[in-house]
This record gives structure tokens, sequence and C-alpha cells, in this order.
């Protein structure tokens, strides 16, 4: 393994990174438009390197009401990864699903926790199927949690497990749309050797 | 009434009365407010993890708990405030998702961090007056440099006042 930092891998791969990011959204998207059984756009997905302290503001304000619904990976590469929505769409896609009407907005209850969930899980493992085709590496996603509270708490997970690496973070922004556009944002967080992992067997020299 | 003064993630800042410091969502992280009653010399750290020794990437000191909580304190010193009369107030060290353990390192960071701040604290001499940590939500945080009060602050949940 070579010397360099995870900030100076992530400069370097930015684009490599980037693709992963587009294909894997790409995923997601189909994912969700199969499972609400609608047609839905996705935007091309926007990545962004920034500093660690930047990224409790990175989707909005601070205080912010988002819902970050995270899980674990594991086998070939370790880690974890993060799948954030804005309040409305997380309830736009919550009512598509329990085929409620769609500007109903009360505040979540059990079930709609747990379809909340559901979505998460669906999305990630799209966005990390794609990944793992791509890299012909087995990644098995573990079961998904929730939060539902202000964006910078929720962001400092990321922002914490990214700067104990390094000072900077990745971020995949994509939007869908049905009509109503949800906004949604990835973080992958891989752990030890993992970034080089999934760079090597892109065939990229580390 | 003075200014709101914004401290952002991994950073710190001192004022003196009529100014107040925030800090906001915190999350996993601990806002480490410090004051001394006579100077009205005000203080707030917002750090990310607990020890910069454990970590090869350690040049930005606001970001640790023994670094960060040492460098509020020499500026205190310097804008006037007295040791032997500061005194602390913490808050945040959420756990945001109910993770199972045994994954990674970062699971129970909330924890590790409140932890290291007391230690620090208490190595440095600092009273800890009173602290709103752990648990598993967000906190927004506001220290008055009039009388030092800490005003904590979640999503659906009443203010508290520590």
């Amino acid at each position: 393994m070579s010397e360099m930092s995870f900030d100076e891998i992530n400069e370097k791969y930015y684009d490599v990174l980037k693709e992963i990011g587009n294909i894997g959204a790409g995923n997601a998207t189909t994912a969700i438009a199969n499972m609400l059984n609608l047609k839905m756009n996705m935007s091309v997905p926007n990545v962004e390197l920034m500093p660690v302290e930047k990224i409790g503001s990175a989707i909005g304000s601070e205080e912010q009401i988002v819902v970050g619904i995270m899980l674990g990976v594991e086998t070939d590469i370790d880690g974890s990864m993060m799948y954030l929505m804005d309040l409305p769409s997380a309830h736009h896609l919550v009512n598509r699903l329990m085929m409620r009407d769609p500007d109903y907005d009360a505040d979540f209850d059990e079930m709609d926790m747990s379809a909340l969930k559901e979505i998460g899980n669906i999305i990630s493992s799209a966005y990390l199927s794609a990944l793992s085709g791509l890299t012909n590496l087995t990644i098995t996603p573990t079961v998904p949690y929730i939060s539902i509270d202000m964006a910078a708490a929720i962001l400092s997970v990321p922002a914490i497990q990214f700067g104990m690496v390094g000072d900077k973070a990745l971020l995949i922004n994509t939007e869908m749309g049905d009509g109503m556009d949800i906004s949604g944002y990835f973080i992958l967080m891989p752990e030890g050797d993992s970034y080089e992992k999934i760079l090597s067997a892109l065939g990229m020299p580390v | 009434m003075g200014q709101m003064i914004k401290v952002g993630m991994a950073d710190l800042k001192v004022c003196k009365y009529p100014d107040n410091l925030t800090t906001i969502g915190l999350g996993s992280c601990i806002g480490i407010a410090m004051y001394d009653p006579t100077t009205k010399v005000t203080g707030l750290a917002h750090i990310m993890l607990p020890d910069s020794t454990a970590i090869r990437n350690n040049s930005n000191i606001a970001k640790f708990a023994d670094t960060g909580i040492t460098e509020l304190l020499n500026q205190m010193v310097k804008a006037g405030a007295s040791k032997a009369r500061i005194v602390a107030k913490i808050a945040g060290g959420a756990k945001m998702f109910e993770m199972a353990g045994g994954n990674s390192a970062a699971i129970n960071v909330g924890e590790r961090n409140a932890m290291a701040s007391k230690a620090k604290l208490k190595e440095l001499g600092i009273r800890l007056l009173a602290e709103d940590t752990g648990l598993n939500y967000g906190r927004t945080v506001e220290i008055y440099s009039e009388d030092g009060s800490f005003l904590v602050k979640s999503v659906g949940k009443p203010e508290k006042k520590i």
C-alpha cells in the first residue's frame, strides 16, 4: 500500500469516485421507481469533496430537520454508508408507498419509520450493488438504522468518521423526480484499507 | 444585547460580555462551554474526536477534546480570564444511530468524547458545573456571557437551561 493520505486519494480519484456515484445513484433511482411503480428521472449526481468542518451545512441549514438512514457495509470492504433526504422528500416517498394523500405530512409513526428504513435500505443496496458490480467485490449491507434530527447532528456521524482519517469527506447529491423532486445524498464511509481495495479492484494504481 | 457568535464544527471561539456564543447541531460531537464569572470572559469549543494522539492527521487542534480544551483555556486566559475561576459546562456526545457495536470505532464516539472532555477538564483543574450528554438526539447550545447560563435546544423537546 502507498503512503498516499485519504485526502490525496480522494482528490486523485475524484472522477472515478464520481462515476461510481453516478452509476450507484442510477441504480438506486431505478430501484425506487420499480418499488413505487412510477417513472422517475434522475439528475446527474453532483459529487463534492468538502472539508469535514463544512459537512454539517452541506445539505442546507444546519438546523434543518432531515432523515438519515445509516447501514454498515461488510465482507470485502468495511465501513458504513448513509442516505439522507429532506423531510418533504421523505413524506412524499412514504405517502407513495402507503398509498396515502400526497399532501399528508403528520409526524411519522412506527409504520412510517419502518417504511423509511426500507426505502433507505433499497436505495443504499442499489447503490452498493452498483459498486459491487463494478469492482467484483462482495459488499453486504447490514440492517438499516434511522434518525430524524438536525442536519448538523446527523452529519456529525460521517464528519467524525472521515475526520479520523483525513480532513475531507465525499458527498454525492442526486435528485430524482416524478413530478415532485426527491433530493437525496449518499455518503460512503469506507474504513481502513477499503478505499484502496475499491480502487485497486477498478484497476487504479494506489 | 450583544452578538450571538457562531462556533463551527472543529472550531473554538472566545468572547466577552455582552457577546454570546453558539454552536449548532451537536451530534456525537461535544460543545464545551467555559466561563469566568468575574471577567465574563466566555469560551466555546466544538470538538469532534476524543484524542489527538490517536490520530495521525491532527493539525486542527480544535477538532480534539484534549488539545481543544487546552487551547480554549489558553485563549481565555489571554483574554483576561483567571484559570482558577473558570468553570465548565458540556453538552452533546449523542449516539445518533442505534447501531449494534463491533462494526466501527465511530459508533461509541459520542460517549468517548464526553469521557475524554471530562477527563481533560479534571486534569486542568476546571470544575464541571453541569452536563447534558449522551442519548440519541442532536443539540444546539448557547452560552450567555452575562451569567454563564448554558441553553440546550433539541428537536421536539423543551429547551433546557443548565
